[in-house]
C-alpha cells in the first residue's frame, strides 16, 4: 500500500499505525501521530486502520522559540 | 496587580507560582551545550519547545527531550508555523501527549513577511482548545478587540508581539501595549518576539508587563550566555523600577535642585 509519511511517499505492507511505527522502526521512540491531519492518540494506534493514500505525520520534540 | 509595599513578587501563569519573568526559547543556539548555559544563565523556569517530523533512523527527539528533561525546567510547547487552525489544534494535541502538559503556545502564523498572527484563526483555535481543558497562551498582537475576544474564548494569558518574530525591533507600538496593560490590569501579559536588547526587555517590564519570552536575542547573540545574563538583568530590572512607581514624563523642564536660597537670585540677568 502506498501511503505519505512525513511528506515522503513509501510503499509498506502494515495495516494499523501501530504496525506502521514498527515497520519504520519508530516503536520505542517518544513520537505523537497524525492521520490525515487529525491527531491519533498513543493509545488509539493500534485501532488506526491505514488505507491507501493516508497521509501520516510522526513527531518528536524539537528546539523552539 | 502586586502589592507593592510586599516583598514577594510571584508570577502567577494558569495557577503555576514563578518566579522568574524570563521565558527562554531553546531554538537557533550555536550547540546544545550552549543552550544548557543560556538558559541557567537567564534563570528561566519556563522554556519553548516545539514538534517537528522525526525519521525513523534519526534519535534527534530524544536527545534534545532528555537535554530538557536534565535542566528541570517547565516546557511550553508551540504551534510554531501552523498556517490553519485545524493544524495549529491538530499540533497542540500531538505536544499535549509528547510533553506531558496542558499548556501551548498557540501560534496561527497568517502572513510570511511579517509572521504575524492569524487573529481570526487564533481566536477559532483557542476556543476548541480551551474547550478540550488546554491552557492556551495566544501569540497574538497588540489589538485590544482580539485580547477581549481571547480571553472570552478561554485564555488567562496574553502574548502580544513587540515586533515581528526575529525582527530585533523592540517595542514597535508602546502606546498600544500601555493600553492593553492598562485595559487588562489583572490578566498575565507577555510581550513575546521581536525583543533585540535587554533594555526592549526592561521597557517591556516598566510598562507593567508580566513577562518576558524570547529567543533569537540570546541565541545568535554573540555570546548567548552572557547574553542571558543582561536579559535576566534588564527583566529585573524593568521589573523593580514598575514595582517602584515611574514619575510621569513631562514635556518642560523642572529642577532638581532647590530654586530657593539659590545665591544670586536678586541679580538682574545679563
Amino acid at each position: 500500500m502506498r501511503i505519505e509519511v512525513n511528506g515522503k511517499r513509501r510503499e509498506v505492507t502494515a495495516e494499523t499505525l501501530a504496525a506502521l511505527l514498527r515497520e519504520l522502526e519508530y516503536d520505542d521512540r517518544h513520537v505523537a501521530t497524525a492521520l490525515n491531519q487529525s491527531f491519533v492518540r498513543k493509545a488509539d494506534r493500534d485501532a488506526a486502520r491505514l488505507k491507501e493514500g493516508d497521509r501520516i505525520e510522526i513527531v518528536s520534540p524539537r528546539q523552539g522559540g | 496587580m502586586q502589592d507593592i509595599a510586599s516583598d514577594a513578587d510571584v508570577l502567577s501563569l494558569y495557577g503555576v507560582p514563578l518566579s522568574s519573568r524570563l521565558i527562554v526559547g531553546t531554538a537557533q543556539y550555536p550547540s546544545p551545550a550552549i543552550l544548557t548555559e543560556a538558559i541557567k544563565a537567564a534563570r528561566a523556569e519556563i522554556v519553548t519547545v516545539s514538534l517537528r517530523r522525526e525519521s525513523g533512523a534519526s534519535r534527534s527527539g530524544e536527545k534534545f527531550w532528555a537535554l530538557i528533561r536534565d535542566l528541570g525546567v517547565r516546557v511550553l510547547p508551540n504551534t510554531a508555523g501552523c498556517r490553519t487552525v485545524k493544524e495549529a489544534v491538530t499540533t497542540a494535541e500531538m505536544a499535549r501527549e509528547v510533553f506531558n502538559t496542558s499548556w501551548i503556545k498557540l501560534e496561527v502564523i497568517g502572513e510570511e513577511d511579517t509572521l504575524q498572527p492569524d487573529v481570526f484563526g487564533l481566536v477559532e483555535a483557542a476556543e476548541i482548545l480551551s474547550r478540550d481543558g488546554f491552557q492556551v497562551f495566544p501569540y497574538t498582537t497588540e489589538d485590544l478587540v482580539v485580547a477581549e475576544k481571547l480571553l472570552r474564548a478561554g485564555c488567562e494569558v496574553l502574548m502580544p508581539w513587540g515586533a515581528p518574530i526575529g525582527t530585533a525591533r523592540g517595542l514597535n507600538n508602546p502606546y498600544a501595549l500601555r493600553a492593553l496593560r492598562a485595559h487588562f490590569s489583572q490578566t498575565p501579559l507577555i510581550v513575546d518576539a521581536g525583543i533585540g536588547v535587554p533594555s526592549h526587555a526592561a521597557a517591556a517590564m516598566e510598562l507593567g508587563y508580566d513577562a518576558i519570552l524570547l529567543n533569537t536575542a540570546i541565541a545568535k547573540a554573540a555570546d548567548p550566555a552572557a547574553m542571558a545574563r543582561a536579559f535576566a538583568l534588564g527583566v529585573e530590572a524593568g521589573r523593580a523600577g514598575f514595582r517602584a512607581g515611574p514619575i510621569e514624563p513631562r514635556d518642560m523642564a523642572a529642577p532638581s535642585t532647590p530654586v530657593i536660597g539659590r545665591p544670586f537670585t536678586d541679580l538682574a540677568r545679563a
